[in-house]
């Protein structure tokens, strides 16, 4: 760039201006272009936590997007390296610490894949369920921030009436809100306790016609469209070629979810429509996220029925010292926020020998620049908010 | 002549009060009204209900550390909110709330409101300038570009009830009407409700500030007074474009057995309500989207709505 324009300069001077030739010195001092760069966050209202950008701009318009991330390491592959396996399981809650059930679920099948642990089919269906309501309040979280950083504030406090509800349904089952560790290797910590299974029917009946109140107000909203259609888009090729996943990538017109693409647990035995989309820009991202809301709700439904009809045990015979055999495992599930996957190394003793961590916010975060390209300073916003990245699971 | 200036005192004295009393407790009914509406209460802890709440968080401004960053110019970043609030309230001085009740009355009173409201922008786009951050230079430039470019939809939707009208005097334009000029004058009414929303800088077109983009737009770097400062002149000019859409397109005071004055409130209330309500429901436009419209839309419909005024006034 610098060359460039260095090359423009003496253009300039050769032709000379309209007042004629003028002293170089002085023209160098007074007239000359800079690239003008700001600085987006880490302090920043709308970057979603701690995620910082250093935005080149030309007048409002984005000519690169530099991301930098970092400012919430905590270093959870190298703690786990240090850990039991069981003790591991708290690590992973914050991770992405708005779905912490999604975050545990796939890390203890992973381990429980390592071990061939078999699991009772009442604790699976909890856990499915505990995974469904965290992605519900992982989207709702979503649709409110996003739905605020585009400026509409009522959606904000209406996404969070309804997330307090799944809240409060984890803190009846686990006593955690946001943190829950309800997991372990093998089940659940504990069965549900009496009358959950009402009050989350009693959601599902509520939620949808809640997501009719969030459609009232943003589904054909003129302005609502005209900032997220045709903003930030990213075809499928260089999107999978980025290593996008979930509700971005299915955004992008691709058929690609785990949990019927390569169903775990009892995903294969429920009933749910894969949503997908394919706008490939913010409008057909938050169409994708707004389905799976409802998808979800049904897949709670399913199970809380399943649920209501049996009992039984909710954990397997499981050793209290846990030295699962020399080995390796990957396990991919689908989180809220796209692929999240545990490769796990063991030696043979208590604790993995590595723990690596494929968290889908990171991956997705690398398209940020290839989709702000070109657009304004406003439509970064929408194009993070779109991508849903939470910044536990970036910098782990 | 004692006598006359007395009272002249006297009427400065009541409306100012009763202006700044009305804005201050037009943040705490925006906040209640927002909140009922999102499904929430508001502010409920000073006071009852509370009521005390602006008087609460006017004493806070008052109190905080004055802060100037080393970058900014010091003059223009204390000169720059003094500018705007002092060109919102000096409006205040022509509005006719009853036939015989305004400070002054001048005969080219909305002529003055349009270049007093102009040289408001000048503090914004002074306060975005001095304060030597790039988010307040972007919200200064914004503003700048917006607000000009609004003022002129603005004037020109007024110019249609003002050749009904025949005046430029408030109290004449309230006279003339014997039916409500938005009876006559639909398309200059909706043109003039959506320049003002961009005028005062509200939602849908809340660009200069729109937080989640520039932080706090050109106000980010003020504090304290300073800030409250803006924010006042902000609820000011939004009573004062309410004002002038009650007295151009409602009929100011009039109204059936109601004193003049509480009809004028009340139609006031109307428009102040509205622009509450707009910013619970709408996302934010597009700093371009929104200049589009506004060039590419309302300028050609408002130019249109004075070429069709003046054929009918002609052939009628």
């Amino acid at each position: 760039m610098a060359v460039k324009e260095e090359q423009q300069f003496k253009e300039l001077m050769a032709k000379g201006t309209s007042l004629g030739k003028v002293d170089e010195d002085i023209m160098r001092e007074t007239i000359r272009t800079q690239d003008y760069w700001i600085n987006m966050g880490p302090q920043h209202p709308s970057t979603h936590g701690v995620l910082r950008l250093i935005l080149s701009l030309q007048g409002e318009r984005i000519v690169d997007t530099e991301v930098v991330i970092g400012y919430l390491h905590r270093g959870t592959e190298k703690l786990a390296e240090a850990r039991t396996y069981h003790q591991i399981i708290p690590l992973t809650d914050r991770l992405d610490y708005l779905a912490s059930p999604a975050m545990n679920f796939g890390y203890v099948l992973a381990v429980e894949k390592l071990m061939e642990i078999e699991v009772p089919e009442r604790a699976e269906y909890i856990r499915v369920m505990m995974a469904e309501l965290a992605r519900i309040s992982s989207h709702l979280l979503w649709l409110a921030t996003h739905a605020l950083d585009i400026g509409a504030m009522t959606v904000f406090l209406y996404c969070f009436r309804e997330r307090e509800m799944v809240l409060d349904l984890f803190e009846m089952a686990t006593g955690g809100r946001l943190i829950t560790s309800y997991y372990r290797i093998g089940g659940v910590a504990h069965d549900l306790p009496d009358g959950f299974l009402d009050k989350v029917k009693e959601f599902c009946e509520i939620f949808p016609k809640r997501v009719q109140d969030y459609d009232d107000l943003l589904y054909a909203n003129r302005i609502w469209l005209s900032r997220t259609v045709n903003v930030a888009k990213i075809s499928a090729e260089k999107g999978l070629a980025l290593g996008l996943s979930g509700p971005s990538i299915r955004g992008s017109g691709v058929n690609w979810d785990l949990r019927r693409a390569n169903p775990y647990s009892v995903y294969d035995k429920l009933d749910f429509e894969v949503a997908v989309f394919d706008g490939c820009d913010v409008y057909a991202r938050y169409l994708v996220r707004r389905k799976e809301m409802l998808e979800s709700c049904k897949i709670v439904k399913q199970c809380a029925e399943y649920l209501e009809k049996t009992s039984g045990p909710v954990m397997a015979k499981v050793p209290k010292v846990l030295k699962p055999p020399v080995g390796e495992v990957y396990m991919a599930t689908e989180a809220p926020k796209g692929e999240l996957a545990y490769y796990i190394v063991s030696d043979g003793s208590q604790r993995p020998y590595r723990l690596k961590i494929r968290t889908p916010s990171f991956a997705n975060l690398i398209a940020l620049p290839e989709m702000v390209k070109g657009h304004l300073v406003a439509d970064v916003i929408a194009a993070i908010g779109s991508i849903d990245i939470v910044l536990g699971e970036v910098d782990r | 002549m004692w006598h006359d200036l007395g009272l002249a005192l006297l009427r400065i004295v009541i409306v100012f009060a009763v202006a700044l009393f009305f804005v201050a407790y037009l943040t705490y009914l925006e906040r209640k009204i927002i909140g009922h509406m999102q499904v929430r209460m508001g502010p409920m802890r000073v006071g009852p209900h509370g009521l005390l709440q602006p008087i609460a968080d006017g004493l806070k401004l008052f109190f905080k550390e004055d802060i100037v960053p080393t970058e900014a110019y010091r003059l223009t970043f204390y000169f720059a909110p003094i500018l705007c609030l002092v060109c919102a309230l000096v409006l205040f001085a022509i509005i006719p709330v009853d036939k015989n009740f305004m400070i002054t009355r001048l005969n080219i009173g909305l002529l003055y409101v349009l270049s007093i409201a102009s040289v408001g922008v000048m503090g914004i786009i002074l306060a975005g300038w001095s304060s030597g951050s790039k988010y307040s230079l972007l919200g200064g430039l914004r503003s700048a570009a917006q607000m000009f470019s609004y003022e002129i939809f603005l004037g020109f939707s007024l110019i249609g009830p003002l050749m009904i009208a025949g005046s430029l005097d408030l109290v004449k334009i309230v006279e003339a009407q014997k039916v409500p000029l938005i009876v006559y004058q639909p398309v200059a009414f909706v043109i003039y409700l959506i320049a003002a929303l961009g005028e005062i800088n509200r939602v849908p077109f809340d660009l200069p500030e729109a937080e989640s983009e520039l932080v706090a737009g050109f106000h980010t770097e003020y504090s304290g007074m300073k800030f409250a400062y803006f924010f006042l002149a902000e609820y000011a000019n939004m009573l004062i474009v309410s004002a002038i859409a009650t007295i151009v397109f409602l009929a100011g005071w009039k109204g059936p057995v109601l004193p003049g004055w509480l009809w004028f409130l009340i139609k006031m209330s109307i428009f102040v309500f509205f622009f509450i309500w707009v910013r619970a429901t709408f996302p934010r436009y597009r700093y371009d989207q929104f200049m589009g419209i506004g060039w590419k839309i309302m300028l050609p419909l408002v130019l249109a709505n004075i070429v069709v005024t003046g054929i009918v006034m002609m052939l009628v």
